[in-house]
């Protein structure tokens, strides 16, 4: 058989070839591109959201707004200290709680209370909230991210798990205080 | 001498590559192209490949770890000697390349060398400017402080407003559902595999097009690049009046590179290394996040962009750009090159430096932010405070105890978030004032339901002091016509 019939012999092969690396190829990419993706895929990752004890109920007095931290539910040795998440607990009559992710709802920013003001500022570009979380001025699009809580054997816990950002909007730990604007 | 010769010739017989060093190093260039404005593409090599040096070497000592990494840069800083040095190395370099870089595009746009047959060598350009800013990206990263850790937190906020994937796009650049070890581990592996091999090769493909190309031949108001004639027109021009790349125009390249690499060196010897700044433990907040330099201008367009602009200009803006850098050697790739006859091409290379510029400079003093401490730390200067009654002095101590200080400032001194307020008082009527108090609005959060009636009234009443002196107080003018029966015989309120 000749070229100018068809495929020659050593074409064949080498098409072949190509052929069989190409699946090889497929077949590689598959755990590949699982691996990279393995952080998408956390909820099958065991205590990926849990309720986190924040500290006994006395540390939070009525009316006030109060500093805590928890650890994060999935931590690496090696994480240090950056498993180490604060958020803002807000008692709100002694009944109700709110607590607020510390992240601003603008670029994720560490928010800070200021209770002579009963204001939340952000310290990067100039975001302020009410003492319920609400959006008061600057450029967030909305109030401050909150945390689902409950309260067992007089400490109050919290469903956390995942940094807020301004993209999720279903996350199932937080809740949504304002909903999303039509633009 | 003759032992080298043998050797040499001993590696070139099974080498085989003297003849086509030889052939790049003494390829002819147009002589007016070797000239001082020609000198910023190998000025950009020559940093990156002290980039690679001091990267190396700080890599020897660097822990890419969550926990340890700030603690392995207090080591570097202190415990190494000179790897203090080393670090400002690298951290002046990063500054130095980035601004090479774009001095490099700058003159590379002015003189037309993007256009026919160098299209390809501008687009490979445009992704070596996108991978040096990355490396900047990342490497402000590595350097694992609290301005890093937040840095991140933006990052990763700006990429979840990403329609549908946003939350699978953090996850990815976070390693995890937070910001921890496994995000600094993936940043170290951009910063020291990915970005540097591609910049490798990217490196490699524009030289290489530079040299099979040639170099852009200077601008000539009237020359106009036409696709038919252009090469033909280019041999012409070297084989008449060119000059051997070596010695003929590398000697200014030699000498501008050694001029940048001893700058880079002076700059780490006398201003020292970038940081780190604080620990990266997220449950100290007291902090105000900033990022490097070549990243202030963002800065001040993520302040100052309408929250309703925010998610379209961050998501669709880079694109746009990128879009526009790729197209520009296929839309004008023919006609003039030089800048004399483009006055858009300079126009256009003037505005965004201004707009850059100005960006930059505003995120040097961030009007934007609140001042957090002004309402403790700068008390109301005397001048508001002499020959005030009561009531006023309360209302100022109301200014300050409710942190109105830290957006508003007296005697420029305060936030300035909001409009100073030294002369608010000829500016707002007593009713204004107290509605704006009361309920905000214009971006000054409402106070009504912060401030008890009497804190209001004096308040209010401090706030009326504020006027230069001798200047009366804003009047409502329509008052006083309202409350006067009639003008000019007709009733204005209609019973």
């Amino acid at each position: 058989m000749t070229a100018q019939e068809g495929l020659s012999r050593r074409e064949l092969l080498m098409k072949m070839g190509i052929f069989f690396n190409g699946i090889v190829a497929a077949v590689l990419a598959v755990p590949i591109v699982r691996y990279i993706l393995s952080p998408v895929a956390h909820e099958r990752k065991q205590g990926f959201e849990s309720w986190l004890p924040l500290g006994e109920l006395n540390q939070f007095p009525a009316g006030q707004t109060r500093f805590a931290t928890y650890r994060n539910p999935v931590v690496n040795p090696w994480d240090g200290k950056t498993a180490d998440i604060a958020c803002w607990v807000r008692n709100v009559d002694g009944q109700a709680f709110q607590v607020f992710a510390i992240n601003c709802a603008h670029l994720g920013c560490p928010v800070r209370w200021f209770p002579q003001s009963n204001l939340f500022m952000c310290p990067c570009h100039g975001g302020a909230y009410y003492q319920d979380g609400s959006r008061a001025s600057g450029p967030p699009e909305r109030g401050l991210f909150q945390y689902h809580y409950k309260i067992e054997d007089g400490r109050l816990l919290i469903k956390a798990g995942e940094m807020p950002t301004p993209g999720q909007k279903t996350q199932s730990s937080l809740i949504t205080l304002e909903p999303p604007r039509c633009v | 001498m003759r032992l080298i010769r043998q050797v040499g010739e001993w590696l070139d017989a099974r080498l085989q590559i003297g003849e086509t060093v030889r052939e790049t190093a003494e390829h002819p260039v147009p002589r007016d192209t070797a000239s001082w404005f020609y000198v910023f593409g190998s000025a950009a090599l020559v940093v990156f490949v002290l980039q690679v040096v001091t990267g190396i070497l700080l890599a020897l000592i660097y822990v890419p770890s969550a926990g340890e990494a700030w603690n392995s840069l207090q080591v570097l800083n202190h415990g190494i000697q000179l790897g203090w040095f080393i670090r400002a190395l690298h951290g002046w370099g990063s500054n130095f390349m980035v601004a090479i870089v774009l001095l490099h595009m700058v003159q590379v746009f002015l003189f037309g060398a993007y256009k026919y047959p160098r299209e390809l060598t501008w687009i490979v350009g445009v992704f070596l400017l996108l991978m040096t800013l990355g490396m900047a990206f990342t490497g402000q990263v590595l350097r694992f402080d609290q301005d890093a850790y937040w840095g991140l937190g933006i990052g990763a906020s700006i990429a979840s407003r990403v329609p549908v994937l946003g939350p699978a796009i953090v996850n990815i650049m976070l390693g995890g559902p937070i910001i921890a070890g496994a995000t600094l581990s993936r940043f170290f592996a951009m910063h020291v595999f990915v970005v540097p091999g591609l910049l490798i090769v990217f490196v490699a493909l524009h030289l290489l097009m530079v040299v099979k190309l040639g170099i852009n031949d200077w601008p000539m108001p009237g020359r106009v690049v036409r696709k038919a004639t252009y090469v033909q027109e280019y041999h012409e021009l070297t084989k008449k009046d060119g000059v051997p790349f070596v010695p003929g125009a590398v000697w200014k390249d030699l000498c501008f590179s050694a001029l940048i690499l001893l700058a880079v060196a002076a700059c780490a010897f006398y201003l020292g290394p970038f940081g780190p700044s604080g620990r990266p433990d997220p449950t100290i907040i007291q902090t105000a996040p900033r990022p490097d330099f070549f990243f202030l201008w963002l800065y001040a367009v993520l302040s100052l962009l309408p929250p309703s602009m925010e998610t379209p200009v961050l998501l669709v803006g880079p694109a746009v750009v990128l879009l526009a850098l790729l197209a520009l050697p296929f839309v004008f790739g023919e006609g003039e090159k030089s800048w004399r006859r483009r006055p858009i091409a300079v126009l256009s290379i003037l505005l965004i430096a201004v707009a850059l510029g100005s960006f930059t400079h505003l995120a040097g003093f961030t009007p934007w932010s609140p001042m957090m401490d002004a309402w403790s730390a700068d008390s109301i200067p005397p001048k508001f405070l002499q020959n005030r009654s009561a009531l006023e002095r309360q209302g100022a101590l109301v200014f300050q105890g409710k942190q109105c200080r830290n957006c508003h400032a007296l005697a420029n001194i305060g936030g300035k978030r909001g409009p100073a307020l030294d002369d608010v008082a000829v500016r707002r009527t007593q009713n204004q004032l107290v509605r704006q108090v009361i309920q905000g609005g214009g971006n000054m959060p409402a106070y009504g339901k912060n401030l008890s009636p009497a804190e209001t009234t004096a308040l209010v009443a401090f706030l009326e002091t504020l006027r230069p002196a001798g200047q009366p107080t804003a009047r409502d003018a329509s008052r006083s016509v309202a409350l006067e029966p009639e003008v000019g015989g007709r009733p204005l309120t209609q019973p």
